[in-house]
């Protein structure tokens, strides 16, 4: 047997560089098994490239990266087993029904009854009125549900979310939120790249920023908070955030 | 691994009945993968042929070769726009970061591709039947001409699998097909090449529809085929080995 495993990903000196441009330039992380990691990072900071690279997209250029305990390069296929990707793109077939989409990926995953489990995941995810429509008929949130449902087929021990949320209504975004915080509760462990602190700040028990190739810090919030000199304390009125605002009028209660 | 591979088959069939429901969802594709072809057969037979001499007596007969490769050409053509769409859609990117055998991705579009040929080329020759054509030929011929059309449409999708998978815009990636649907004009699919001047009657005679076109004619009339079968044959292996080289080329860099 093997010695217990506490990290889902390891990731030491990562190197990539696409032809003279060096995008990454010796990134270190650890990310706990069944924890919410955010890589945090400005357009162009590398993030992607990370995710690719961890979800065997593309071949690291030097360094080392385990997924689930296997190396990225040389066990790719044992660790597309224990992974699932939602990228940046929101990667549903427009052309097949949602329950098409998800049956499809029910019977790549080799699932015994891909119609019961495309069922299960309609209902989780709110979608069973709209299953049996064209996805290119859903609006952005019901394209990222159903994106987000598909990488859960088969339940994957680690689940990889690039910007999941970029392109999002707020009221998409908080469902969003919700579903990380499940799948982070029922001990699946979530990978996630965000370019908004506040998803960061909400979601992930450990953060890490990743800027111009290199990571700049890493710990859990209260650990990053205490890098900067404490705050002098004033008190002034609270003023409601314009999400907040809107949210009230729309109706739309925040479940925190 | 092992497993991956032991699913190959069963995940080229998903892939396969993935593409055939986008096709059986865009009319646009049936139209003109089956209509036109047959709009340039009715074209031909009925406004043209009249004033065409091709020494032989049935001008459908001779004419249905060069319109089922024009079928083919136009078909393929679909075939990159679908691989196309895919890169550009994120969902290959889900394909490839799933256990499955990647090449699968691949070749479920190759099948489709021969599926959909398939079907679009028996439709037009029926239609062609119901406008006189006739053929002596017995099982073995057709079934060669069936093997020769198969390979000729895997060629050219290897062809259309290039174009896919590296161009930089749809209209990139389906554009490459003109010239293939053009190629069957300057050939002996429409006229006898004798009646052409020297320098495009020397193309027409070299280049691979032509050879095809006598070779599939020769097999459809019963008559004897020659070296036209092994030329046509030559020209097929050696797109699809060339192509396949190339497309798998660029899948490898783009995936």
């Amino acid at each position: 047997m093997q010695t217990v495993q506490t990290k889902a990903i390891q990731v030491k000196g990562l190197l990539k560089s696409y032809k003279q441009h060096q995008v990454l330039k010796g990134v270190d992380f650890d990310v706990e098994k069944g924890s919410i990691f955010a890589l945090l990072g400005s357009n162009g900071a590398g993030k992607t490239t990370t995710v690719k690279i961890l979800t065997t997209l593309v071949k690291p250029g030097g360094g080392t990266a385990t997924v689930n305990g296997f190396d990225v390069a040389a066990k790719s296929d044992h660790v597309r087993q224990s992974i699932s990707l939602t990228g940046q793109f929101a990667a549903v077939d427009e052309i097949l029904t949602g329950r098409e989409n998800l049956v499809m990926i029910a019977k790549l995953r080799h699932l015994k009854n891909p119609h019961q489990v495309a069922d299960h995941m309609l209902e989780r995810f709110g979608l069973t009125g709209a299953a049996d429509r064209k996805a290119s008929t859903y609006s952005g949130g019901m394209r990222r549900r159903l994106d987000i449902a598909l990488s859960l087929v088969g339940n994957p021990q680690i689940i990889f979310l690039d910007e999941p949320t970029t392109g999002l209504d707020p009221e998409s975004r908080i469902e969003v939120w919700k579903i990380v915080k499940e799948l982070a509760d029922s001990g699946t462990t979530v990978f996630l790249t965000t370019q908004y602190l506040e998803e960061a700040e909400q979601l992930a028990d450990r953060i890490a920023i990743l800027h111009e190739g290199r990571i700049i810090a890493n710990g859990t919030l209260s650990e990053l908070k205490k890098l900067f000199p404490s705050a002098k304390v004033e008190y002034v009125e609270k003023q409601p955030s314009l999400e907040e605002i809107f949210l009230a009028i729309v109706g739309k209660k925040e479940e925190r | 691994m092992e497993t991956i591979k032991k699913h190959f088959f069963s995940d080229m069939g998903v892939m396969l009945g993935r593409s055939m429901r986008h096709i059986s969802r865009s009319m646009d594709t049936i139209i003109t993968v089956t209509i036109m072809p047959i709009a340039f057969m009715l074209l031909f037979v009925y406004v043209f042929g009249g004033a065409i001499q091709t020494g032989t007596g049935n001008y459908v007969n001779y004419l249905l070769p060069g319109i089922l490769l024009i079928a083919i050409g136009s078909g393929i053509s679909y075939t990159a726009y679908r691989l196309f769409m895919d890169m550009q859609r994120g969902i290959f990117e889900r394909f490839h970061s799933m256990p499955i055998a990647r090449s699968s991705v691949l070749w479920g579009h190759v099948l489709t591709s021969l599926v959909s040929n398939a079907i679009s080329l028996v439709v037009i020759i029926l239609v062609a039947l119901l406008m006189g054509f006739r053929s002596p030929a017995g099982v073995l011929p057709w079934l060669a001409v069936a093997g020769i059309l198969m390979l000729f449409t895997l060629a050219l999708t290897w062809v259309a699998a290039i174009a896919g998978l590296s161009a930089k815009s749809v209209d990139g990636a389906s554009a490459f097909s003109y010239p293939i649907i053009f190629l069957p004009f300057i050939s002996s699919a429409f006229v006898p090449t004798d009646s052409m001047p020297r320098v495009v009657r020397a193309f027409a005679e070299h280049q691979p529809v032509t050879s095809i076109v006598e070779a599939i004619r020769a097999l459809l009339s019963d008559q004897p085929v020659g070296n036209e079968i092994w030329v046509a044959l030559a020209w097929c292996v050696g797109i699809m080995l060339v192509a396949y080289l190339f497309a798998m080329r660029a899948y490898k860099k783009r995936g």
